[in-house]
This record gives C-alpha cells, structure tokens and sequence, in this order.
C-alpha cells in the first residue's frame, strides 16, 4: 500500500482541550476515504488539519512524500456552507482558483471544470440566484479545477435536502470516477459514507477522539444507488457502522454544556 | 385590509351550507360575494395617498399657524416667493448677492471637497484599524472621545490654522465625516467571513488578490453605509458652519435673509436644504443596493 496521504501520530489540541490524539490514517492514490462520528468529535479537525487551515500539536502530515505546512493549492477544498464569494459569478468564483495555479488555458479550465458538474449553462449566475446545489456544485468544481492532489470535502452535502444530496452523491462518484481523484471527506451520513467510500473511518467520540475502527468497502463500481439499496453486503457494511456509532459510540448524555 | 377581507370570508363562508340540499342553479350562485372578493388596492396606490394626505397635513398646519402664529408667512406666499427665485437662480451680483443655485452649489462644493477628503483618510484608515488589533486598540479611546464633539466646536482651530473662513468650512466638513468613514469601514473589515478567508488561504491568494476580490467587495457595503451616514452629517453641518463663516452658500444665505428680514426666504431655504439631502441620500441608497449582493 503506498503511501500518498499519511496522518502520521497526529494530535490536536485548542490550549486545555484536548481534541484529537493519536491519529494515524494513510490513504492511497486514488482512494475515497470518509470520516464519521458524532459532532464534536473533531472530524472536521482533522481535515482542516490536512487542508492545513490549523497545524497538529503533536505529529505530522505527509502529501505526496512533502510536509504538509499551511494550506495550498495542492489541496481543493469543499466547505459545507459553499464558500463562494458573492460578489463573483460561478466561472469568477471558479477563475480565482484557476488563476492562482494555471498561467494558461485558464478560461478552458474554469470551463471544463464547470462542465465537468454540469454547471456550463450557469456560468455567468451569481451565487444567490442559483440553489444550494448548485452552490455545492461551484464549490466542487472550484476545488477540483486546480487539479488537486488531493480532495478534501467538510460535510459539502450536510446543508442540502435529501433528494439534492442524492443527486450530488451520484455526481460526485460520476467525477471521481472520471478524474481518479484522492478524497478525504467528513460526513455524518451512514449512507453516504458507505455508499462513496472505499474505507470509512470511525471516530471514537471527543474530548481526546481517536480513530475507533475502520471498516473496507469492497462492493464494485460503479456503485448505484438503487441496486444498493437492497444488497446484502451493503446492509451489512451500513450495519456495521450504525453499530459502531450508536452502541459503541452512543452519546451518553451530556453532563455539562460545551 | 387584506387581513380583514379574510376574516370576513371565514365569518361568511359556513353560510352557504344549508340544511336541505340547494337546487343545482342556487349552488352555482353562491360564489358570487363582489362585496367580499374586491381586491384589495395596490400598495402604490395606497402610497400616493398617504404620501399627498401627510404633505396636504402639513401644509394645512402650518397655513394654520401662519393665520394665528404672527410672523410667519404663509404657503401661499413662501410659494409666490419661491416662483421669484427659482425662475433665475444662477444670478451673480457681486459675492454677497447670487442665485439660490450658486449658493447651493457651493455649499455642495464644500461637501464635496471636505467629504472627498475625508474618505481619503478615512477608508484606508478604517480598513488598518479593522485589520489590525492593536491599531484598533489605540484608535478606540481617540475616536470615542472626538466622536460626540460637535463638528462646530472644531471651526475655530479651522479659523486659527487656515487664517481663511472657507478652508475652516471644509475642514469642519472633514472632521465630521471622517469618524462614521473609518468606524463604518472597520466594522465591515471585521465582519469579513471567516469562510471567505478560508477561501484565500486554501487557495494561498496574493494579499493584493486578498484586498481587491475579497477584503474590499466584502467591505464595501459597510463603506457606503459610512458614506451614507457622512454625506448626511455634513449636509447638516454645512448649514451651520456657513451661517459662521459668511460668504456663498445656502447656510450664509439663511443668515443673509435672516438679517434683511425676509422669513419666506428662510422657509425656501429650510425646503431647498431638505430636498437636497433627500437626493444625496437617495443617490447613496442607490448605490448601497447595487452592491448588496444578497
């Protein structure tokens, strides 16, 4: 297994709190890997932390063999609220990132990336006149047009309705497909970790959260939704992570508000 | 209205329900309640009135106190007047006797000028202290100390620097622009989602890319909020410095009629002031909805 991504002995801790401790995860070339548990459990940490939006307090992390030390465009990014700035249309918000690493075809690549999220006839649409997937979908684009080493999705579908977050599931299989992208990404969604995810990592819940358990999803693809839905192996795999965060990881009430 | 035509369907409606079932044709009639179905009036509509009702209030009060009240003259006569002057504002005899438009615009110059300068200073000011903690640290106590001081107190440091009336005016005109400028455009520096940050710093963006397609777009509803609130304030001020300092202008002019006597003139004037600053801040209005992205 080659070492693409690795989180090597990474902790994390904001002054007293401890959040994060002993994490250590290495992802393939190639692979889709999902982050789940509870909220507060420091997730989203921990890819902020390989986005390098925060630096560990205790370990490292590996891109590609180099250090990882403050952000860059060698990661895209997906926030879960879209992070488009609204003062720019969809190809503006799109072009910024391009500009910042391509000195050529910038327009093509801006174009090819909306195309790629079947966003071309919106192009010229400010972020308020276009829906909240389609937002998410600019978002996407927008990380991937910098063509990443790795992609780094914080909860990108946690804001949308459900029949929304289906379609943007498929979409994003469809382009991962396509490109043979690196993800890492943070959901709360059983489904959608097992449906997207070659490997789900389980997080034990915080102060301290740490990786509990990680479970391989072999089933083929493409995967569809449909055919998933009553497949056995799948509801095996489903199982096993409800188990984990609702018997192993059940959230005992709380005994102080945070 | 539109609330009261729908209780007024609910208290109706359980009517049309009689015991014995109504012939065919009877049915088909009950809908037909003109008096409860009236749409109600459109809302421009609705507008005008209140807007033509208050100004004819208005002017009846003051024909009123006109009629009991003594010395002032009455709508009909500040009318008469006003026909006199705005049928040749831009007059010049000499600099103690011009057209009401050249005072105005003078006036307006001052504003100009003191205001533009103001902005100047005040925006680039506004965007260091809302960056930088520890500038705003020291601009708080300065700010909040000269803030409430009334921008008159300032025109004889004018007077004593600039040796002249008419740079005193502008400075007055600078001074009390300047604080809403930097305050409003701090505060918008700080209001600056972190999302947005976190959209530069993911992507590693210049620091002048950082200003110009971020810090400055996401400020600038604040900025023209200050704008707004400056403009409005040394309209204000102007008046005063003016009837101060003398010279050309639609506040010295007030004083000048004050000194001759002539009330219908003031009444003109207090009216073209108004509908003057009404403009400056509908203009800005205007353009704070342009850049409003919603």
């Amino acid at each position: 297994m080659d070492k693409y991504l690795s989180i090597e002995a990474v902790g994390m801790s904001f002054g007293a709190s401890q959040i994060l401790t002993g994490i250590d995860l290495t992802i393939r070339k190639g692979e889709f890997v999902t982050l789940i548990g509870h909220s507060g459990c420091g997730k989203s940490t921990l890819l902020n932390l390989v986005a390098g939006l925060l630096k560990p307090t205790a370990g490292t992390v590996l891109l590609a063999g180099k250090h990882v030390d403050g952000p860059g465009p060698d990661r895209g990014v997906v926030f879960q609220n879209h992070s488009l700035l609204p003062w720019l249309t969809c190809f503006g918000n799109v072009y910024l990132a391009v500009e910042k690493v391509f000195s050529d075809q910038r327009s093509e690549r801006t174009h090819a990336a909306l195309d790629l999220v079947g966003l071309s006839h919106a192009e010229h649409r400010y972020p308020h006149q276009i829906s909240g997937g389609m937002k998410q979908r600019v978002g996407i684009a927008r990380a991937l047009a910098i063509e990443p080493k790795v992609l780094l999705l914080d909860e990108p579908f946690g804001a949308l309705d459900a029949l929304t977050r289906a379609t943007l599931q498929d979409e994003l299989m469809r382009i991962v497909g396509q490109t043979g992208a690196t993800v890492l990404m943070v959901t709360h969604d059983v489904d959608e970790a097992v449906l997207l995810s070659d490997r789900v990592v389980m997080m034990t819940n915080g102060p301290a959260a740490r990786i509990g358990e990680i479970l391989e999803v072999l089933l083929a693809r493409p995967r569809r939704r449909l055919a998933l839905a009553h497949d056995p192996q799948f509801m095996d795999l489903r199982a096993e992570v409800l188990e984990f965060l609702y018997e192993k990881q059940a959230h005992k009430p709380a005994l102080k508000v945070a | 209205m539109a609330a009261l035509v729908l209780q007024r369907k609910k208290q109706f409606e359980p009517k049309p329900q009689p015991t014995s079932p109504p012939h065919p044709a009877a049915r088909r009639e009950i809908p037909v309640q003109p008096a409860f179905r009236r749409p109600p009036a459109p809302e421009w509509l609705v507008n005008l009135i209140a807007w033509v009702a208050g100004i004819a209030l208005f002017i009846v009060a003051w024909a009123v106190i006109a009629k009991f009240g003594g010395r002032i003259p009455d709508p009909g006569a500040v009318g008469a007047a006003a026909a006199k002057i705005f049928a040749d504002p831009f007059y010049s005899k000499g600099p103690n006797d011009q057209g009401i438009g050249w005072n105005v615009l003078s006036s307006l110059k001052r504003v100009g000028i003191g205001f533009g300068l103001a902005a100047l200073v005040g925006i680039p000011l506004g965007f260091m202290i809302g960056r930088f903690r520890f500038l705003s640290g020291m601009a708080a106590p300065i700010i909040a100390l000269l803030k409430p001081v009334s921008p008159l107190a300032w025109l004889p440091i004018g007077l004593l620097v600039f040796k002249a009336a008419n740079p005193a005016a502008i400075y007055v005109i600078f001074i009390c622009s300047l604080w809403p400028m930097i305050v409003n455009t701090a505060v918008g520096v700080r209001q600056i989602p972190q999302d947005y940050l976190n959209v530069a710093r993911v992507l590693n963006l210049s620091e002048w890319k950082v200003f110009t397609k971020i810090l400055f777009p996401a400020v600038l509803p604040y900025m023209i909020t200050g704008v707004r609130l400056s403009i409005g304030v040394a309209w204000l001020v102007i008046v005063a410095a003016e009837m101060l300092t003398g010279g050309v202008g639609i506040g010295f002019w007030v004083w000048d009629e004050w000194n001759n006597l002539k009330v219908e003139h003031i009444m003109i004037a207090i009216f073209t002031i108004g509908v003057v600053g009404l403009l400056l801040e509908q203009a800005l209005m205007l353009a704070a909805r342009r850049f409003n992205y919603g």
